[in-house]
């Protein structure tokens, strides 16, 4: 009974690579290392970069991005996409405005507005779990349906006036620190999802289907139910992202937030999350976002203009995934065609 | 000729082409300057000119099983340098100018297509990066400079404005456009390896294809086409600031889509993607023509791309049903004929 259990632990220890090149070697340590070294660099060269300022100024403006960046990992590491998240977070943020200022109690406003991002989520789920169709295509339209949904609502008008208590709520930064509450609701948030991901069964079977879904089919997985449940999330929390949106802007209007979900699915991407599902961490999106907020930051109190962050964007994006996908390829070349033996297949 | 006549009345084109009849009658009935006005009829086939260039450029990058998201940024680029050349270089002729600025965007394709092709990354990230990158670029260059009508020749605007018997000249280089690359998809064999690459990548490649290259060019004629569009967004719209092409990648890939262009590659073609823009654009002129506040054209628009994919899935199951059956037939009497058809 005990030889028999050696013997494949054993095998799986020749099959790792050293626990240190594990945690060490990964896409996620190097946009990791690669954001400290901007946060050393600039603080050290751009006047006004190092003080706590700077990120009571840029957290505000990135929470948006890092909720909806959370369920944005989970979906693409199945292998799908969502491109409505922005619209969602739009739609939402409008009902909300439009409850609120019909007079409706505030906490009905809240709830409203959520189930908006049920519903935006189930209806993606919907086409993408039961008809069948590919994500890419169902939530380009869909972007265009909710954010033409928000349009329709609420026109050129424009609602606010939340209650400061609300406001407050959300905006305030924790005593002490320059950190506004919004990122304690993230954090909390941050820890499910990480949690979920990376250590639940569930989160093992998010993995497979993105790795093979036919595979995960046959190991019992419940492909559609969880690709539905997570395409509900995701409309979910960037219902909450846009109610955030509206209350952080103290306005709801037809085309907040419009253009978000290519910031989130860059930040997302540069994070390490492969696109073709499969592969992906939370702490090295994070870092992605992060990443792309430090820098813009960092450029803006150098006197640029703050639109160079979209090439910093741009030139991040594609050099981190080209970068991998060369690295992949010498790593095969080295290894050789069948790869070791005993080593685990390369993984893309 | 029966045959031909079926197959163009099942074809997936004709059912977007009907729904685009159906879109200018009904709006016509409700007001018939719509269409039977010098202005309605010349703003009916003027207006999606632009797009149905890069929905063409789009659709053919489609088709290889690829996306290329930085079309809109392309335009933007191109339509810039465009006037920056008049501004600069006035004693250029204008058709150099008009050529300077399709070879830029082609340029700007040459670089996604090299990025996706050699470097063996998702064209759906490239493209992302590239959207950003050139959009960046464009608003670094231009800051808050623009281009006005004055500082371009008036000939040039002219190929924006006028029109030969009716017919804008805008519409008249689309068409060509579109004739091209129908006829060159259809019946040439580089045209025909484009699908065979974006039905199955790896088979194309085992059966000797020049992936690579094919993909290469596909993404150079779409940036082709964005340039060529820039430089026609100049011509029209006489002034271009940095945020000219905003956005239109998504009505691009959307007018492909709707069209009938499979999203995973490998099927659709030109012309739906053609009907699909002006499908897309007319709907947004009709709508406040027929009494629905502008304001939901958006929602309109989403839905018709849902309804376009779901159609698409419906044909694909009944076809796929189709083919079994008729396997099922050959299995119980099996013909020789049976396989040569």
């Amino acid at each position: 009974m005990t030889t028999a259990l050696a013997a494949p632990a054993r095998t799986y220890r020749d099959h790792g690579r050293p626990l240190w090149r594990r945690i060490l070697l990964t896409h996620e340590m190097a946009i990791i290392g690669l954001l400290v070294l901007v946060y050393l660099a600039a603080s050290l060269t751009v006047k006004g970069f190092a003080g706590p300022l700077t990120i009571q100024y840029l957290l505000p403006d990135l929470a948006a991005v890092l909720l909806i960046a959370l369920p944005m990992t989970l979906v693409i590491v199945t292998g799908e996409i969502d491109l409505s998240v922005a619209s969602t977070a739009g739609l939402a943020g409008v009902a909300f405005g439009i409850a609120h200022a019909s007079g409706w109690p505030i906490g009905v406003a809240l709830v409203l507005a959520l189930l908006v991002g049920v519903v935006a989520g189930a209806v993606n789920g919907f086409f993408i779990t039961v008809v069948g169709l590919p994500s890419l295509a169902v939530t380009i339209g869909t972007l265009a349906l909710f954010r033409g949904l928000a349009v329709g609502l609420i026109g050129t008008d424009r609602v606010g006036g939340f209650p400061p208590e609300l406001r407050s709520l959300a905006l305030d930064r924790i005593p002490g620190t320059p950190i506004p509450n919004i990122i304690v609701v993230f954090a909390v948030l941050a820890i499910a999802f990480a949690v979920v991901l990376h250590f639940t069964p569930v989160g093992r079977s998010i993995f497979a289907i993105g790795l093979s879904s036919e595979a995960a089919r046959f190991s019992g997985v419940r492909i559609e139910r969880t690709k539905f449940v997570l395409f509900v999330v995701s409309g979910l929390v960037s219902a909450l992202a846009g109610i955030y949106y509206a209350l952080k802007t103290n306005v709801s209007l037809a085309e907040n937030t419009a253009g978000l979900e290519l910031s989130v699915i860059a930040a997302v991407l540069l994070g390490g999350v492969s696109i073709f599902g499969g592969r992906g961490a939370l702490h090295g999106v994070i870092a992605g976002v992060l990443l792309i907020g430090f820098i813009g930051s960092a450029l803006r109190l150098a006197g640029l203009t703050s639109d160079v962050i979209s090439i910093v964007t741009g030139v991040l994006l594609v050099a981190s995934v080209v970068t991998t996908s060369f690295l992949a390829r010498f790593r095969r070349r080295r290894v050789g065609p069948g790869g070791k033996k005993g080593s685990p297949r390369p993984v893309e | 000729m029966l045959h031909r006549l079926t197959r163009f009345v099942t074809a997936r084109e004709t059912g977007i082409l009907l729904a685009l009849v159906l879109v200018v009658a009904v709006t016509t009935l409700v007001n018939p300057r719509f269409l039977f006005s010098g202005d309605g009829f010349r703003d009916l086939i003027l207006s999606p000119s632009i797009l149905l260039l890069v929905a063409v450029g789009q659709a053919i990058v489609i088709i290889t099983r690829n996306v290329d998201l930085s079309v809109g940024s392309t335009l933007g680029l191109s339509a810039y340098l465009t006037g920056r050349v008049f501004i600069d270089a006035p004693w250029l002729p204008w058709p150099t100018v008009f050529l300077i600025g399709i070879l830029f965007g082609g340029l700007l394709g040459l670089v996604n297509g090299a990025l996706v092709s050699f470097a063996k990354v998702p064209s759906l990230v490239i493209t992302l990066g590239t959207l950003y990158a050139f959009r960046g670029i464009n608003v670094l260059w231009t800051g808050s400079d623009r281009i006005n009508a004055s500082d371009m020749p008036r000939e040039f605007l002219a190929l924006g404005t006028s029109s030969v018997a009716g017919i804008p000249y805008l519409t008249i280089i689309a068409v060509v456009v579109l004739l091209v690359a129908g006829w060159f998809l259809r019946t040439q064999r580089a045209g025909r390896e484009l699908y065979a690459i974006g039905s199955d990548p790896a088979a194309a490649h085992l059966y000797g294809l020049k992936v690579t290259q094919r993909t290469l060019a596909a993404f150079i004629v779409c940036g082709a086409l964005a340039g060529l569009a820039g430089v026609l967004y100049a011509a029209r719209y006489g002034t271009v600031n940095s945020q000219a092409g905003y956005g239109w990648e998504l009505d691009a890939v959307g007018a492909a889509v709707i069209g009938g262009v499979a999203i995973f590659g490998g099927s659709g073609t030109v012309w739906g993607a053609a009907i699909g823009a002006y499908l897309l654009l007319t709907i947004s002129r009709a709508l406040p023509v027929v009494g629905v506040p502008d304001f939901w054209q958006g929602a309109v628009v989403g839905i018709l791309i849902l309804g376009a994919i779901v159609l698409d899935r419906l044909l694909a199951l009944r076809t796929a049903k189709r083919l079994t059956d008729v396997h099922a037939r050959e299995q119980k009497t099996p013909s020789p004929k049976g396989v040569a058809s």
